[in-house]
């Protein structure tokens, strides 16, 4: 048996775990390259061939990205962990429903656009 | 609004994002602070058990049994329409590791929560920035009851590097959680800075 973890926020933190892997087949990692936390998936709006496949999880994962979302907010919102979004995201691409695009330019190099967001954050 | 009408290829650039990490032991006050700042969700990743037999089950295929969920928090600060900064906590404990190496790839700095309590608690969190180079600052959380120091001997117990700014702060206060993120930012600008000065002076 599992040793129950003493950490309060561990406990606290538990979820479903069956439902989520049952849905992406007992896989627990995304074939392919790891998509980045805040990697912006966004739907392509292409038909889907094969309405066989879409369960609510996907139907979900359509609706939050009609707007580009962040891998990161998406597994927020569906409340879903990261890893199994992840496995829905690399199938979903696989079938042209979703694109995902890298985190664009790096801005930690750039000092200005660092001052803006040390700006921002004293306007709080 | 950005996005709602452009189509992938000719919409406008995507928004660039900040990750700021927030770290520290268990009851630091990582939540508070990230829920002082942001609109503080739930995020979910799997965490894979170690347990000798479970590894064996995994062999054998039933993967499944071999992962269960951990939280964090997670916190999102929107600059601009192109510019959004966000904020996760991590716990600080040993077997969270495996988050941080994703966490902070590509992170902008982060801020370790001390709670001078416990404050040994904070020293994997601190040899963790240290070691990957991440630009990070020390948030010493007030909490009712416990001595007060001042940052310097913090700074001494903690073994920190004289450039590492340690902060008191109270993270209940909205203004006082800015205030450490303000003190990251400049942190990391001047580290840049000055790496700059250092490459066009060789
Ligand atoms: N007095 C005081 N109390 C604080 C401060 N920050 C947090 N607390 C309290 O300390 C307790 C723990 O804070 P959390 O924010 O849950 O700490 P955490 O680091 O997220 O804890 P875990 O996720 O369980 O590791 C809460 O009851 C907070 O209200 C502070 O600056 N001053
Ligand atoms: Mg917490």
């Amino acid at each position: 048996m599992i040793a129950v973890p003493d950490e309060r926020w561990l406990g606290r933190a538990e979820g479903p775990v069956v439902r989520p892997y049952a849905l992406t087949g007992g896989r627990t990692r995304a074939s392919g390259e790891s998509v980045d936390l805040l990697a912006l998936v966004h739907a392509t709006g292409n038909p889907l061939a094969d309405t066989a496949f879409l369960e609510p999880e996907h139907a979900g994962v359509l609706r939050l990205c009609r707007t580009p979302k962040s891998l990161a907010d998406l597994a927020s919102d569906l409340d879903l962990p990261l890893g199994v979004v992840r496995i829905l995201l690399s199938d979903m691409r696989e079938r042209g429903l979703i694109s995902i695009q890298r985190p664009s330019a790096n801005p930690l190099t750039d000092a200005r656009i660092l001052k803006d967001v040390a700006d921002a954050l004293r306007r709080l | 609004m950005p996005f709602v009408d452009s189509d992938h290829d000719s919409g406008p650039a995507t928004p660039m994002s900040i990750k700021i990490l927030i770290a520290g032991g268990f009851g630091a006050g990582k939540t508070t602070l990230v829920s002082s700042v942001s609109e503080i969700k739930p995020l979910r990743t799997e965490e894979v058990l170690s347990e000798p037999s479970i590894l064996v089950d995994a062999i054998d295929g039933v993967e499944n049994k071999s992962t269960t969920t951990v939280a964090m928090d997670f916190g999102r600060i929107t600059v601009r329409d192109d510019l959004v900064i966000y904020l996760f906590g991590t716990p600080g404990q040993h077997r969270f590791w495996f988050m941080w190496d994703e966490l902070s790839f590509g992170a902008l700095g982060a801020v370790v929560m001390a709670d001078t309590r416990r404050l040994a608690d904070s020293f994997p969190s601190v040899d963790y920035f240290e070691r990957c180079d991440l630009p990070f600052v020390v948030a010493v959380n007030c909490f009712d009851g416990a001595r007060r120091y001042r940052p310097e001997a913090v700074r001494a117990a903690l073994d920190l590097d004289p450039g590492v700014p340690v902060v008191l702060c109270d993270a209940r206060q909205r203004s006082s959680s800015r205030d450490v993120l303000v003190i990251l930012v400049e942190h990391a600008i001047k580290l840049l800075t000055d790496d700059k000065r250092a490459v066009t002076s060789r």
